[in-house]
């Protein structure tokens, strides 16, 4: 199992500069609105390494101007912020049209921080406290989603093929029987097909609970899943990206 | 005193006294002008009667005698101590006859009785200009004279004097009535709540066994202690809680620390760098689960105080617990255990679907965790029913069980049965099953699957709801 050292330390390490250098979204641009300095710090360094452009802002107004005035494709929101609050920045730029989705860090204390996050105008969650690697998986994924058209019919990667119409999976043109939930798994895989999945992103979309599997549920069912499209055939294409997640990737 | 008085002037008892009295006043105002205007009406009234009766009599002699008659007959009459009015005037108004002097102009210009009182000058009191009030009937002889009979209404101001003391009488006696009851209630009360007041200073203080004292009338105070009392206890239970769970962090957070500390010094010393790297690794994995830990405390209070966060809707029950059952299924077998469910389907609750799949998670993890522990053939099952107006979701398994005595502490925070921490876990599962639980208005049961076997009874957790009202 190939490790991708990105994950693997979730840090700033300096190694995984170069791997950095062909991220899989290149030249990805985000504005990170967080208060608390040490952790943007952090996360601006991280993200970095990751190949990914940051720009911070320390509260919800100048937030909110840098957001309305420049173009992202991802911006990362804590719900707290000084001078104005997280939400009101994100519903106040979905009103100025500005459509660049948005991930809500979170510590308030509530179940449905994740609901009223998402009605305000957000597009993914996060509650404090989180592994970089989980932030950097989300964020990967939300800003590759307007490269994945919705509408595609058949995802394929390598000579696997998955048809989201008859719900048929070939590999090198041999069908391959899937249980209606491994189909799912396979589908959300291969739609964010060249990034990784955490197993909480598994938990969410294909079982539809927000929460962090505390075992190795999840794992199980990607094992099963990869030993039936990978049982007889020589190239590996679901990968295990360790202390981050899932990642099924054409190697060529 | 003074301060007393003051304090006392501040009391709601007073004040609401206050109230009353200023409304008994007002009551009490209004009725004395009501009565004094009926009986002013009455004695109109006797007025205009007996000097209807005296004009008719008038009227007779002149019809009998003409006007020398009239004159003799007035003449008599005015003679008579406490005499009416009497004057006889010329078509144009002018005065000829009568005992008084003069009287308000235009009186006598108007036949029939006079709306308003007007005022006249008796000759007795012509050089003091005394003015008097009188109530008359003008009436209009064939021959064109003017009759005025009239009786005086007496001093105008005397009236109305003997109406402000009356009022004044009343009005004092209901304010001294006021005061006494007053003192009185306001006394009781300010007592009552400064014993009140005392008891929760010391509750302030940190005493929070304290409790406010409960007389024994059921009055309002004793209802408002009562509650307050229910209130304290309630926040005695939480503080208890809050203060063993503090503990319990401080005590399980160490250890895991501590390692994560060892570990960094050992990465820190470490020249190799495949075994650096390991120890890096080994840093983030403890990390790791410290978060995972971390999260379970979080969710665990956010769903205590999440009675009003937590957003409830309609759930199916079966199919959340088909859904775990499937989730679980891979897990189990990989674990070398058969997963069974008995479901009945459609079975409905009022409840937060995430929260309730969490929970249920738990305790396949548990179940998973601890069958292959007891058996050969280790086993777990989910089971969901409907049973005496409840919901029953159980999560069975058929390892070593917990013993009866201590079932009631496993729910509490990092409680373990394993001494040694040996397996992997928060220790905090199901406290947030039992928190689950209760945001859900249900219970937590726990019961030996197979009482029969001693060496593997195993564990039975049965998640009860309550079915919701059509």
């Amino acid at each position: 199992m190939e490790t991708d050292t990105r994950y693997s330390a979730g840090t700033a390490d300096s190694r995984s500069a170069k791997t950095g250098a062909d991220a899989i979204v290149p030249h990805m641009k985000i504005l990170v609105i967080e208060d608390d300095l040490e952790a943007a710090a952090y996360m601006t360094k991280a993200f970095r390494e990751a190949g990914i452009v940051v720009d911070h802002a320390s509260d919800g107004e100048s937030g909110l101007f840098m957001g309305t005035e420049n173009s992202y494709d991802v911006m990362v929101i804590d719900r707290m912020l000084p001078r104005r609050d997280g939400l009101s920045v994100i519903s106040e730029l979905r009103k100025r049209g500005v459509n660049a989705p948005v991930l809500i860090l979170s510590a308030l204390g509530q179940v449905d921080d994740r609901v009223t996050g998402l009605r305000a105008g957000g597009d993914d969650y996060l509650p404090k406290p989180y592994a970089f690697s989980e932030l950097l998986a989300r964020v990967e994924v939300l800003g590759r989603r307007k490269g994945t058209p919705e509408q595609d019919m058949v995802y394929r990667v390598g000579d696997l093929e998955l048809d989201r119409l008859s719900h048929e999976v070939k590999r090198a043109g041999k069908e391959v029987l899937l249980q209606p939930r491994e189909f799912r798994l396979l589908e959300y895989l291969m739609k964010n097909a060249g990034q990784v999945v955490t197993r909480t992103m598994l938990l969410e979309n294909v079982w539809d609970y927000h929460f962090d599997p505390q075992t190795n549920v999840i794992d199980v069912h990607v094992s099963r899943l990869r030993s039936k499209i990978e049982k007889d055939f020589e190239k590996p294409l679901l990968k295990t990206i360790r202390g981050a997640g899932y990642m099924i990737k054409d190697e060529g | 005193m003074l301060a007393r008085a003051r304090l006392m002037f501040r009391s709601t008892a007073v004040r609401l006294s206050a109230l009353y009295i200023l409304l008994f006043a007002l009551c009490a105002a209004f009725l004395v002008i009501y009565v004094t205007a009926m009986s002013e009406r009455l004695l109109a009234q006797q007025t205009r009667q007996s000097l209807q009766e005296e004009v008719q009599e008038i009227q007779r002699a002149y019809e009998r005698g003409g006007v020398s008659l009239l004159l003799r007959m007035m003449e008599r009459r005015a003679r008579q101590p406490g005499a009416n009015l009497y004057v006889i005037a010329g078509p144009n108004g002018e005065m000829l006859a009568g005992n008084v002097a003069a009287v308000q102009p235009g009186v006598l210009d108007e036949q029939g009785w006079t709306d308003i009182p007007f005022t006249y000058e008796p000759y007795t009191e012509v050089d003091r200009r005394g003015r008097h009030l009188a109530t008359a009937n003008v009436i209009r002889l064939d021959n064109g004279l003017r009759l005025l009979v009239g009786r005086d209404l007496g001093d105008p101001s005397r009236f109305r004097g003997i109406v402000r003391r009356a009022l004044m009488v009343a009005l004092a006696i209901m304010g001294v009535g006021a005061l006494v009851i007053w003192f009185g209630i306001g006394r009781n009360a300010l007592k009552r709540i400064d014993r009140m007041s005392a008891a929760s200073q010391k509750i302030m203080a940190g005493d929070l066994s304290q409790r406010l004292p409960v007389g024994k009338s059921g009055d309002e105070f004793d209802r408002l202690s009562d509650s307050l009392n229910a209130m304290l206890g309630r926040i005695e239970k939480l503080n208890e809680g809050l203060r063993q769970v503090s503990d319990n962090i401080a005590h399980d957070l160490k250890t895991p620390l501590t390692r994560l500390r060892n570990k960094a010094a050992d990465a820190l010393g470490e020249d190799r760098a495949d075994v650096r790297r390991a120890a890096l690794e080994g840093i983030i994995a403890e990390s790791d689960q410290l978060i995972r830990t971390f999260n379970a405390l979080l969710m665990i209070s956010r769903v205590e105080a999440g009675s009003i966060a937590a957003e409830m809707s309609d759930v199916d029950l079966s199919a959340i617990s088909a859904d775990s059952a499937e989730l679980y299924e891979p897990a189990a077998e990989e674990a070398g255990l058969s997963l069974t469910t008995e479901l009945e389907p459609g079975l409905v609750v009022t409840g937060n679907r995430e929260l309730i799949g969490q929970a249920i998670f738990n305790l396949l993890d548990n179940a998973i965790k601890y069958a292959s522990e007891g058996s050969q053939t280790p086993k777990i099952g989910v089971k969901l029913a409907r049973s005496d107006g409840t919901l029953r979701l159980s999560v069975c398994d058929n390892g070593p069980g917990i013993p009866a005595n201590k079932r009631g502490e496993v729910t509490k925070r990092f409680f373990r049965l394993d001494e040694s921490r040996s397996k992997p876990g928060t220790g905090l599962g199901l406290s947030l099953v039992e928190a689950v639980m209760e945001l859900h208005g249900g219970s937590l049961e726990f019961s030996a699957t197979d009482e029969t076997n001693a060496a593997a009874p195993g564990l039975t957790v049965t998640m009860v709801f309550p079915v919701p009202k059509p």
